[in-house]
């Protein structure tokens, strides 16, 4: 057995590899381990199906956020199209699973080639066009494949949705909140664990590089372009696994979700918990979650208080509101969000007493 | 204080992001209605120390830590670029910087931004008797204005602020010996005509020396020589460094000796 | 044949409307760089206020129309003072986001005022402005919001080319430390062109509230629809705004009138696609030259 490895005084990295590493402690790989058996062992068995519903839905957010940051924080080019791209791996999903009978864990990530490839052709604008102007072409993407869903009835029923399947693996039944927290998380876990990774290999370091200067990591033999339509379509995977499992999770789907307002929520995620961390998009994900939730509830007392009951409060305003206010505050304030707010209270945790 | 000095920079420090010091401890004095030159070579320092005195640092996120300035025995260290140009200081930036796309005389007119409101027709004849040529092109795009007559155009635009100082970065750039010539001689018309001080901020030693009361010479961020214009264009060290005419014929020994000198210097 | 041209009017009508909501957007992007993505708000805001003024407050129209442009004017003002000016400097993708976060907070607001639904103004305008030429007719509303988008094109045309506020706002959008070094406000530009450009906005969104109706949604969905219009007509361009307008609104009434309504509300953005692949800049842009 090695010895412990503790936080150091200062930097005394002496090889790249050790840049690279994943935890600087061991205490990061105990706490790691501890999180997650507290996670599997004990928040399903102890929690309420609502809660268990609301942390399924973090989950599944965390997913499509983690592939946003990547293209956003990481390769810093903007998709406002991320709400569409989810959409069409839930609709993926949902037409291999009830016109073929494709099982969840192949629908699933098959689902996510499909989003993938999609996003890829709306990333070719990517190869000319760089920061509002590529933004502005993904909001176009987003519009175009709204449209899609819905008016290609052939395949996407219109309007009357997909009902998908009662999904199993190896014949045991997933139906309900709590096989589905596994599915939901395991799913996670495993696809942050790739998105931790991607980052530190070259494709990682590529991308980091064009979003610093794209002209300039051309000039050093990063082949730009190619890179970019990777990174989108690694991000559309994500969104693409994340609609999927979410039309297993949901039974039944129409286009209705898949608006611009559900990207930018995704952008707001990404925002809120931190550009180009990856932490920082799962606590982006929780935030704005339990903001939706946090405000679903308030409008419920509101509107059972009587007295109010004539001022027809609803739930679809109170909610833009809060939610602008929170992303302008979120930018004004704490620009690097939530992970550096994180970091802040660990390192000071860390630190204590001294605080230098 | 000498009470005719206008402008006195007071061991000043300016340091851009927090960290790149770029001046470290520059004082000089302007006295009123003399032309300064400021010599040195790239990287001197000699565009940070104008930018010092306009405010102009604040857009680069520079800022002076230490030292003082005073203007007319105010100090102006630190304000807004807003607030030092209607104190009646104006640069005119390296490189000609005109407004593309704006006609000539609409370039002139942002020049009286300082003094909004007021009355401009009179200064267009001020700056067309100086300039000829902006009065035949007044209404061409700015953009395609040719090197001398855009240097003509920003200078013109300064002057249309009424300038008590006037901060000339590098006029001279790129231009061609003959336009220089040209230019020089508008500047020293406008200083006994217009009552303007000038800092002249040259590469061109030698025509900055010939039509400057005062010179500065700066190395890395520091004043390393300075005297009347006379002195300075007389002084050896001078015209071998900055006016290239070091004494022909003397070799290695001698080259020996200057590079020690030169070194002294930085 | 009658059909034809009774769309190439409608056409030009709603294309003039989508140039004059795009140049508000324009204006603030030429002097700032900042993208508006609460543009459709901003015109919701003004037709709102209209409404309230007239509706509620009992104005009559001219003396309601003028106080809705004063008060999108400060509108605009403020939220230049109190959101953007924080942000000047920042990364493109934060400037976009608080616009979002913008758009949100006034679509929030807005719809816990006045709700979701339809309202309308009531009848003011004189029948006799409608023009019939045969079987074409043009109705009063058209002709009015086009009289009303070609008097505020002019005003803003002299305004630029002959004023000093519209001179130095040129002159920050071209060069701005030039603009800097002689003295000009370039913040208070800044804020200017937000306030500008939030009249502007007003003043659309209570033609296109003549028009169709105000409703929040339908407005905000406008906001959006200006992106094509500016990318067709090179974002920094107010005469290219009008054009791509005109482009728009012809393809978007001739793609309803022959081919189906419900491609009508793509066909911009698909138009914006291929424009952008073709040629990124836009039609009328100015193409930006950028070292390392």
């Amino acid at each position: 057995m090695r010895d412990l490895k503790f936080h150091p005084c200062g930097n005394y990295r002496e090889s790249y590899r050790e840049e690279l590493t994943v935890f600087e402690t061991d205490f990061g790989r105990l706490w790691m381990a501890l999180g997650l058996a507290v996670l599997f062992g004990v928040v399903p068995w102890t929690t309420s199906p609502y809660m268990l519903y609301v942390i399924n839905t973090i989950g599944i957010m965390a997913i499509a956020a983690i592939g946003l940051n990547i293209l956003i924080g990481s390769t810093g080019l903007i998709s406002l199209g991320h709400g569409a791209f989810f959409g069409v791996g839930a609709y993926a999903a949902g037409v291999l699973a009830s016109s073929w009978n494709v099982p969840i864990y192949l629908a699933v990530p098959a689902a996510g080639i499909i989003t993938a490839l999609t996003g890829m052709i709306f990333g070719i604008p990517s190869g000319r066009l760089k920061g509002l102007y590529l933004a502005i072409a993904t909001l176009a993407g987003q519009f175009i494949i709204e449209y899609v869903l819905v008016h290609w009835e052939d395949v996407t029923q219109g309007t009357m949705g997909i009902t998908l399947p009662d999904p199993s693996i190896l014949g045991v039944s997933l139906r309900g909140d709590r096989p589905f927290f596994f599915v939901i998380f395991i799913v996670l876990a495993a696809m942050t664990w790739m998105a931790v990774n991607i980052m530190r290999t070259r494709f990682g370091r590529a991308f980091v590089a064009i979003r610093d200067n794209d002209r300039a990591a051309e000039g050093m033999g990063i082949p730009v372009f190619p890179y970019k339509l990777l990174s989108f379509g690694i991000s559309s995977f994500y969104a693409g696994i994340a609609g999927a499992i979410w039309a297993f999770y949901m039974i039944s789907i129409t286009a209705e979700p898949f608006t611009m307002m559900m990207s930018v929520e995704f952008i707001a995620m990404v925002i809120i918990g931190g550009l180009g961390s990856i932490s920082g998009s799962i606590l982006g994900a929780v935030f704005i979650t339990m903001l939706n939730e946090t405000l679903r509830w308030v409008t419920d007392i509101l509107m059972n208080a009587g007295g109010l009951a004539g001022l027809e409060l609803t739930l679809a305003p109170l909610r833009e509101l809060a939610f602008g206010l929170a992303i302008v505050l979120f930018i004004l304030f704490e620009p690097k969000g939530l992970a550096e707010i994180w970091r802040v209270v660990r390192s000071s945790f860390r630190l204590w007493p001294f605080s230098y | 204080m000498d009470s005719d000095i206008l402008l006195q920079l007071n061991n000043i420090t300016v340091v851009y992001s927090d960290v790149i010091q770029v001046l470290r401890g520059v004082s000089l004095a302007v006295r009123e209605r003399q032309i300064v030159s400021l010599l040195g070579s790239n990287g001197a320092g000699k565009t940070t120390t104008l930018k010092a005195v306009s405010g102009l640092l604040k857009p680069e996120n520079g800022k002076v830590t230490d030292g003082t300035i005073s203007y007319e025995d105010k100090t102006v260290q630190n304000l807004s670029p807003e607030e030092i140009t209607r104190k009646g200081i104006i640069q005119v930036l390296e490189g000609r910087q005109p407004f593309k796309y704006l006609t000539v005389e609409e370039n002139l007119k942002v020049g009286t931004a300082t003094r909004w409101g007021k009355p401009y027709r009179k200064d267009l004849e001020m700056v067309y008797n100086y300039f000829p040529r902006l009065k035949e092109r007044r209404k061409n795009l700015a953009g395609y204005c040719s090197g001398g007559e855009l240097q003509m155009l920003v200078m013109g635009r300064a002057l249309m602020a009424h300038p008590k100082l006037l901060l000339l970065d590098e006029p001279s750039l790129g231009l061609a010996p003959l336009v220089v010539q040209e230019i020089f001689r508008i500047i020293v018309k406008i200083n006994e005509e217009q009552q303007t001080t000038i800092v002249l901020v040259e590469q061109n030693a030698s025509m900055a020396l010939g039509i400057a009361h005062y010179g500065y010479v700066m190395e890395n961020g520091k004043i390393v020589m300075e005297g009347r214009a006379g002195d300075l264009q007389k002084n050896p060290d001078i015209k071998e460094f900055y006016l290239g005419m070091g004494a022909a014929g003397a070799k290695s020994y001698k080259d020996v000796k200057a590079y020690k000198r030169r070194k002294r210097w930085l | 044949m009658d059909f034809f041209l009774q769309l190439l009017v409608n056409g030009i009508c709603i294309g003039f409307l989508y140039g004059i909501s795009a140049m508000g957007f324009v204006m603030i992007f030429k002097s700032s760089s900042v993208v508006n993505f609460a543009h459709g708000e901003l015109l919701a805001a003004g037709a709102f206020l209209f409404l309230a003024l007239v509706t509620w407050a009992n104005l009559p129209v001219p003396a309601a129309f003028l106080l809705t442009l004063a008060g999108t004017f400060i509108l605009g003002f403020v939220i230049e003072r109190l959101f953007l000016r924080p942000l000047i400097g920042e990364p493109l993708i934060e400037v976009v986001m608080l616009t979002i976060g913008l758009a949100s907070i006034l679509k929030g607001a807005m719809l816990l005022i006045w709700g979701g639904n339809l309202h309308n103004y009531p009848d003011f305008l004189p029948e006799g402005l409608g023009l019939h030429f045969g079987a074409v007719s043009i109705p009063p509303v058209y002709t009015t919001s086009i009289l009303i988008s070609i008097l505020f094109l002019l005003l803003f045309g002299l305004f630029f080319k002959f004023s000093s506020q519209g001179i130095y706002m040129r002159s920050v959008a071209d060069n701005q430390t030039a603009a800097l070094s002689l003295g000009v406000h370039v913040k208070k530009v800044f804020a200017l062109s937000w306030a500008i450009a939030a009249l502007v906005a007003g003043m659309s969104g209570i033609v296109l509230g003549i028009i169709n109706g105000i409703n929040v949604h339908e407005l905000s969905a406008i906001g959006l629809k200006v992106f094509p219009v500016v990318i067709l007509g090179g974002l920094d361009s107010i005469g290219g705004a009008i054009i791509g307008g005109l482009i728009i609104g012809l393809l978007e009434t001739f793609t309803g009138g022959y081919i189906s309504t419900s491609l009508r509300d793509v066909i911009p953005y698909i138009a914006l696609v291929v424009i952008l692949l073709i040629r990124p800049y836009g039609l009328f842009g100015l193409v930006e030259i950028e070292r390392v």
